[in-house]
């Protein structure tokens, strides 16, 4: 293949994750065409392209809530959820797909915070009743990464008593709490109000700082300029191209993707002045 | 006052048959609340001999009426070699019946629950019965309140029914003493103000229940209560 940047020398087996000639398709209607692509523990990868090109669905298939129809992914270097191992079709049982995703942090565009628990009780649930975490330990921890989103005072809040944008850092320390190897954000800030999509970005970049490895999609032209390791242009369920912030951003090779930028960031420079 | 009087006179006995009526009303419900749920939840099995099982049982149960399946269980199931007394016929005919329309309610409560809801779990590593148990239920009892709280209140009132099957129930002793004395006015008067005494309560317990679940409106009521203020000038004059 003839991908420059970093993004080409992932293999399955170096990567944390690894995309190879992954497709999707609902009946005739194919959403992901070949998709291949790798993540290196600690990147940030941002996912940016037109709606409907099949970002939030390769997101989705990266954690199986999506099933894919060719290809396969590998995770830490071992192919999951369905792949073919002796030319035979091989499906994880269902105990293998879930500790896989309890290893996946995802963040999504409706937050999709439990409403009957408490920000606490949302934050406890999954490493109480998934990873056997001792009551008081999981507290702890779910207290610390309140701390760590700025909401400390909000732990015995329910989601309907928050704002959006702390809705959103509230399922980020949800996802947090189950020490994930890899995140996922499906346009995390773009059910937001413009005013409070700052406080939810920051804690993404503060995070992504930390190190951990993030997968995004996002139409936030700056985070994911400033802040990934890699930028990935889709359209019509295929990568076009991929390479460094710096060269997609300042030189993009592909006539598509100058005219989504070129889009895009003359909108955001119009919601900038306005 | 005779009229009155003598209502009072038939009172212990429909008193008696009152207190049958309640009994099998509460067992009955809560064996349907039981069974609706098990049938709700085998509705949305992934297993299609279970779903094929539960929906036979619903549609069949929903398309035959409540006074066939007494007489069903009570005159038809003997053949069988199976007796059961009025009471148990009663109590299982009214749950059966009641079952069936309470596994649609569970059913579209539980497929009201957000799809959001059960994305989020998943993401988080949850199993399918994790997920139910922990996330999809709690929610889906939320939605179906109202509906299965209509069902409290009405089951009081269907139970009337197992007086065919020579329940002596507060129906079966009305008419029992109606046909013994002919006083109809007096006595079916008294019938009909002891089910309303049993009914209002249950109606106004199920409208309780329902605020206290709803968490929005706990919080609007939160806000409306500490805005009352001693009722100031009211009729001072």
């Amino acid at each position: 293949m003839s991908e420059p940047s970093t993004v080409e020398t992932a293999s399955p087996q170096s990567s944390l994750l690894y995309l190879e000639g992954v497709s999707k398709s609902y009946g005739a209607l194919s959403v992901l065409r070949d998709i291949s692509l790798g993540i290196e523990k600690g990147q940030v990868v941002c996912l940016i392209g037109p709606s409907g090109a099949g970002k939030s669905t390769l997101l989705r298939c990266v954690n199986h809530l999506e099933t894919i129809n060719g290809g396969t992914i590998h995770f830490e270097g071992k192919p999951v959820y369905r792949y073919m191992r002796d030319g035979k079709l091989v499906v994880d049982p269902e105990r293998r797909v879930e500790a896989i995703r309890a290893s996946i942090g995802m963040v999504f565009q409706s937050f999709n915070l439990f409403p009957h628990l408490t920000v606490l009780g949302n934050i406890v649930e999954a490493p109480i009743h998934v990873l056997h975490q001792p009551r008081a330990e999981a507290r702890d921890n779910a207290l610390a990464l309140l701390a760590k989103v700025g909401l400390t005072d909000k732990a015995e809040n329910y989601p309907h008593q928050l704002s959006g944008g702390q809705q959103q850092r509230v399922a980020i320390a949800r996802a947090l709490a189950m020490n994930p190897k890899l995140m996922l954000f499906d346009e995390a800030t773009s059910a937001l109000d413009p005013e409070l999509v700052g406080e939810v970005l920051k804690v993404m970049r503060d995070l992504a700082a930390e190190g951990m490895t993030m997968l995004v999609v996002t139409h936030e032209m700056g985070f994911a300029r400033d802040v990934s390791d890699a930028v990935v242009f889709m359209a019509n369920g295929e990568i076009v191209e991929k390479g460094k912030p710096a060269e997609i951003f300042t030189a993009p090779s592909n006539q598509r993707t100058r005219q989504f930028l070129q889009t895009i960031l003359h909108s955001e420079g119009m919601a900038g002045a306005a | 006052m005779t009229v009155v009087h003598e209502m009072l006179s038939f009172l212990p006995d429909l008193l008696q048959g009152a207190l049958t009526t309640i009994t099998v009303s509460l067992l009955a419900y809560v064996l349907a609340l039981i069974g609706g749920l098990a049938f709700g939840l085998a509705r949305l099995s992934p297993f299609l001999a279970v779903r094929s099982v539960a929906t036979v049982y619903v549609q069949f149960i929903r398309g035959t009426p409540l006074l066939l399946q007494l007489f069903s269980i009570y005159y038809v199931l003997p053949y069988a070699g199976i007796v059961l007394s009025p009471f148990a016929s009663g109590v299982l005919g009214l749950a059966i019946n009641y079952s069936a329309y309470m596994a649609e309610v569970f059913r579209s409560g539980i497929q009201a629950v957000a799809a959001g809801q059960r994305e989020a779990g998943q993401s988080l590593g949850m199993s399918r019965r994790l997920l139910m148990r922990r996330i999809i239920l709690p929610q889906a009892f939320r939605i179906v309140i109202p509906p299965i709280g209509n069902f409290f209140v009405a089951i009081f009132k269907d139970s009337a029914l197992v007086s065919v099957i020579t329940m002596r129930d507060l129906m079966f002793t009305g008419e029992l003493l109606a046909s013994a004395t002919f006083k109809h006015f007096e006595i079916f008067g008294m019938v009909a103000i002891i089910y309303f005494c049993i009914s209002y309560p249950v109606a106004k317990f199920v409208e309780y229940v329902e605020a206290r679940f709803d968490v929005q409106k706990r919080g609007q009521a939160i806000g409306v209560q500490q805005q009352q203020g001693p009722p100031a000038v009211v009729g001072t004059g």
